[in-house]
């Protein structure tokens, strides 16, 4: 069809041509033989320049009237501002009547605490409750400002040396809270750009500053250091291929977690990070005072000089058995936090009785080197009881003073599995009178290990209360899921 | 809002150009001189060399400025520790020597930040009872009957059904943005919001606009805008708009526009976070911050936010709102699920100072503190005024920041009032836009009449001495003005 209608045009350019020709049929205009072709052809020329001159085609752009943004605005319907509550939101906590010791008073009822990460036992310390005492005799309880302004009290600088000579680091730097460390010292490091390879089963305050940095993340399969390897491997090919600017690179882990109470094999951790070129940053929070011949953490531990650890972080409100968290390595590594930690730089320092009480508690773990052995004697204990338990498997390092039990039949699912685990916590409190907790997990956490229930080891706990926690978890967990 | 006189604007860019060159040229021949051995071959820098160029060549330089270490509480008068330093203020050492100097720097709005008659004895009874942690978080073991009681409390005092505390403030706004918003939504923020106001709508992946700081109009401006164009590229519809405000801004001393603020906010349904930091406990005829002092019903507002660590002299913070939105967050928020509860003698220290600003503790202590702040902010503004000083902020605010502009008044300032025996803070960069650093002054209810006198008398020769009277008083219109004010007086007797 479209060969017949291009017949047909020709046809037609003919028939015009030939029409045209005949006016000036043999006319010569200044030498030029003058003829149709040449009429037809300034035609064409003529309509394309007017076709270049043309303005482009554009929609008029008409912004929205003053009514119809009325309009917009009314038609709006934002969402709630949270969705509707549902029933495990209603779940209130167990409330303490007493300190949260080995042993608590809930609603007028002694019951085991295993709820606490109070490792060595420091709640309640005479020594601890003295010089907090003192501390806010003369201090009084907060430093009403940041670090900046006139809120650095001389006992921060004192725990601050207190932690670098206890870790055997250049420097050390406090923040008033665990959860606002990691959350401030990885974006003080990492900007958009570097690269960031960090362990998936990393708690939540991890992972804001890991979101807060904006850099490249990458994750690994939880404490596989194959998975690491493989993702190390990648980025080393990665640069052969494309030479770029040099990027700061970190390895985040966590000495023991905190969502599964494993450990991190930091000798392997070093081995990469030095062939691969990585910096490594390790969250000391549950392995600081507890791991080690001295409780000088998964560093004496595994006998590697500190200093191979490039950024040290720990909050203090477990084994130290007060509130607050910091972070310790070279000078440079400090320095730079005092202006570019967000979480130091912007918030009130925390209450100088808090610090004082993270000096003595190192004073006393020093002091005491047998609380590390009745800890270690706790969770060996413990540990050999729990493991024989049916229905339950520990899935925690055997010396991790933090338990973790998982379901060995899980549904799959965190959800279902944490409603199955609070049923048993639920019974232990109220039968056994024994306070456990089910691992939590916020919407808004991206972690993806599966639930269990958390049991934290003191030293302060006695033999026979453990005996008695594994003689009716197991009983409890029995009952519990035979009835399923 | 500050607008910078020609001259000075002129005198602070040149400053800020003679150090950036000489900064450089440092930093060039540092590149000959030292190798910098602390990174090992294969590593990229710590830090690069523009990141830390501020702290390498300006900060340095006017460190011992800030950071000042402290040997006491910090009431009205504090001890300052001597510190010196023997790398040109690289590092800074304490002496151990101490001044007792006048505290014009701390957040301690109603004296509570040393020993109380009425608050130590119960902290202390508090700390034997409860230790000074739980070590654990609230949704475990780290809920006791103080923090229950503090809820409770904390909510009565500010006017919502409900409330939940948090053991650091700035965690309180970096953990509950992300709770409450996250993708689809907006955060429309003012542009001088704290930095942890910042972190946490960073944190919760939704959009953030800015509005100019404290202007409803422009408010409106952005909320119609967004509302009418929806979310960017999809165009669909915002999810929620969330607007976030302070109640005095600390840089700045300012009090927020509240109640046409919430009037914006009613119309385009946006809702309302107030971060009372600075506010709460400091104003308002009992206390209750910003909502009473201009007549806003709390009602009117979604989510309040507060600390604690100013006007109650202890640490953390808290968020009051419905019965169902405390629900949630304690649900949600990671600040509550993983974070070690807040310390129970700062706890205590919270419920006494309450009691005592609600006068339940038998006295009306809690009503003198609050006139006392109160006189003492205005009459220290009104002096620092008379002075010729460009003084920002409100009447009724505590936070009252004078202009210095260039940047080699900030040390000066600061020094000669510390030589002088007054504790005062100079903010700059980053706190503070480059060109617009300022010394702050923050009253206290534990500043006497004569502390007041005494320090005017210092900031009035110092500010002579470094030049910062930039209005200074016509005579002739003063003179004017003492007349009116004796005809007033003899109006009134």
């Amino acid at each position: 069809m479209s060969s017949g209608l291009r017949i047909g045009i020709m046809d037609l350019m003919n028939r015009l041509i030939l029409a045209l020709d005949a006016p000036f049929a043999g006319a010569v205009v200044f030498g030029v033989h003058f003829d149709g072709h040449l009429v037809v052809e300034a035609l064409l020329v003529a309509v394309i320049v007017f076709l270049l001159f043309q303005k482009s085609y554009q929609p008029q752009k008409r912004p929205l009237t003053r009514k119809e943004i009325d309009q917009l605005c009314d038609e709006w319907v934002p969402e709630p501002l949270h969705p509707a509550i549902t029933k495990e939101m209603e779940d209130e906590p167990p409330v303490l009547e007493s300190d949260a010791g080995p042993r608590i008073i809930v609603s007028g009822k002694e019951v085991i605490n295993l709820a606490s990460a109070n490792y060595l036992g420091l709640i309640g310390h005479g020594k601890i409750t003295e010089a907090c005492n003192a501390a806010l005799k003369k201090y009084g309880v907060g430093s009403c400002g940041p670090r900046g302004f006139y809120g650095t009290i001389d006992v921060h600088l004192d725990c601050e040396a207190r932690i670098s000579k206890f870790l055997g680091t250049a420097d050390s730097i406090l923040y008033s809270y665990g959860l606002a460390t990691t959350s401030s010292v990885i974006p003080a490091f990492c900007k958009r750009g570097d690269i960031i390879i960090a362990d998936e089963g990393v708690q939540w305050g991890i992972q804001n500053g890991l979101f807060l940095s904006r850099s490249t993340v990458k994750l690994f399969k939880h404490n596989d250091m194959k998975a690491l390897e493989k993702i190390l491997e990648e980025i080393a090919l990665e640069d052969k291929r494309v030479k770029k600017v040099l990027n700061r690179r970190f390895i985040v882990v966590e000495a023991i977690y905190q969502n599964s109470g494993q450990m991190v094999p930091l000798d392997e951790i070093i081995r990469l990070k030095e062939k691969y070129n990585f910096r490594v940053l390790v969250d000391e929070s549950h392995s600081f005072g507890v791991l080690g011949k001295t409780g000088r953490g998964l560093t004496e531990h595994y006998g590697i000089p500190i200093q191979k650890v490039d950024i040290i972080t720990a909050g203090m409100g477990y084994a130290l058995a007060t509130t607050g968290g910091f972070c310790t390595g070279s000078a440079k590594v400090v320095d730079h936090q005092r202006l570019s930690g967000a979480g130091y730089c912007f918030s009130a320092s925390s209450p100088p009785y808090l610090a004082s009480a993270a000096i003595t508690a190192m004073d006393v773990l020093e002091e005491s080197p047998e609380l590390l052995v009745r800890l270690q004697e706790n969770v060996t204990l413990l540990w050999k009881g729990l493991s024989q338990a049916r229905g339950l498997k520990v899935t925690s390092n055997a010396l991790s003073p933090l338990f973790f039990l998982q379901l060995e039949n899980t549904s799959g699912s965190f959800k279902n599995d944490s409603m199955l685990l609070q049923e048993i916590v639920d019974r232990m409190l109220e039968d056994a009178a024994v306070l456990l907790t089910v691992s939590k997990r916020s919407l808004l956490d991206n972690c993806k290990l599966p639930a269990g229930i958390q049991l934290s080891v003191s030293a302060a706990h006695t033999k026979s209360d453990l005996l008695q926690v594994i003689q009716s978890l197991k009983s409890v967990v029995e009952a519990v899921l035979d009835r399923k | 809002m500050v607008t910078i006189p020609y001259f000075t604007a002129l005198t602070t860019y040149f400053s800020y150009g003679l150090l950036f060159v000489f900064g450089h040229m440092r930093d060039f021949f540092r590149s000959f001189c030292k190798s910098d051995q602390s990174t090992p071959e294969g590593y990229a820098p710590l830090c690069r060399d523009f990141e830390d160029f501020y702290t390498r060549r300006l900060y340095h330089r006017i460190q011992d400025c800030f950071n000042r270490p402290i040997a006491s509480a910090p009431d009205a008068w504090i001890e300052v520790s001597e510190r010196y330093s023997n790398d040109n203020n690289e590092t800074l050492f304490r002496t151990g020597k101490t001044h007792r100097c006048l505290n014009l720097g701390s957040y301690n709005y109603l004296g509570f930040a040393s020993a109380d008659e009425y608050c130590t004895p119960r902290v202390v009874e508090s700390l034997k009872r409860f230790s000074p942690s739980t070590c654990s978080s609230r949704v475990d073991a780290g809920t006791t009957v103080l923090h229950q009681e503090l809820e409770e409390l904390i909510a009565r005092f500010v006017g919502k059904p409900a409330a939940m505390v948090y053991g650091m403030g700035f965690a309180t706004n970096s953990t509950t943005l992300p709770a409450l918003i996250g993708k689809g939504g907006l955060i429309i923020s003012d542009s001088l919001n704290h930095s942890s106001i910042v972190a946490g709508a960073r944190a919760s992946g939704s959009r953030i606009t800015v509005f100019q700081h404290n202007t409803p109009s422009h408010l409106e401006e952005v909320l119609r805008e967004a509302i009418a164009d929806g979310q960017p590229r999809t165009h669909r519809p915002w999810k929620k708009i969330i607007v976030v405000v302070e109640g005095i801004y600390s840089m700045e001393g300012e009090l927020c526009k509240l109640p046409e603020i919430v009037a914006v906010c009613n119309k385009y349904k946006a809702y309302l976070y107030l971060d009372e930091a600075h506010s709460i406990g400091a104003i308002g005829k009992t206390g209750r911050g910003i909502c009473e002092l201009l007549g806003v019903d709390t009602s009117d507002i979604d989510i309040m936010m507060g600390t604690f660590t100013k006007s109650f002299g202890s640490c953390g913070g808290y968020i009051a709102g419905s019965k169902d939105l405390i629900k949630y967050l304690k649900a949600v928020s990671p600040g509550h699920l993983y974070a070690t509860a807040m310390s129970p003698p700062a706890v205590q220290q919270v419920i006494s100072a309450l009691k005592v600003i609600l006068g339940e503790d038998g006295s009306n202590r809690g009503a003198q503190k609050l006139a006392r702040i109160r006189e003492n902010s205005n009459f220290f503004r009104a002096e620092l005024q008379k002075m010729g000083c460009e003084v920002l902020g409100d009447h009724d605010s505590p936070v009252m920041p004078i202009m210095l502009y260039n940047p080699a008044k900030i040390p000066a300032f600061s020094r000669e009032c510390l030589k002088r025996h007054v504790a005062v803070v100079g903010v700059a960069f980053p706190a503070t836009p480059l060109l617009l650093a300022r010394a702050r002054m923050c009253l206290s209810a534990s500043h006497t009449k004569e502390d007041l006198l005494k320090a005017l008398e210092v900031i009035s020769e110092v500010s002579d001495m470094v030049q910062i009277k930039y209005f200074p008083k016509d005579p002739e219109k003063q003179l004017k003005e003492e007349q009116w004010q004796q005809n007033e007086r003899k109006k009134l007797s």
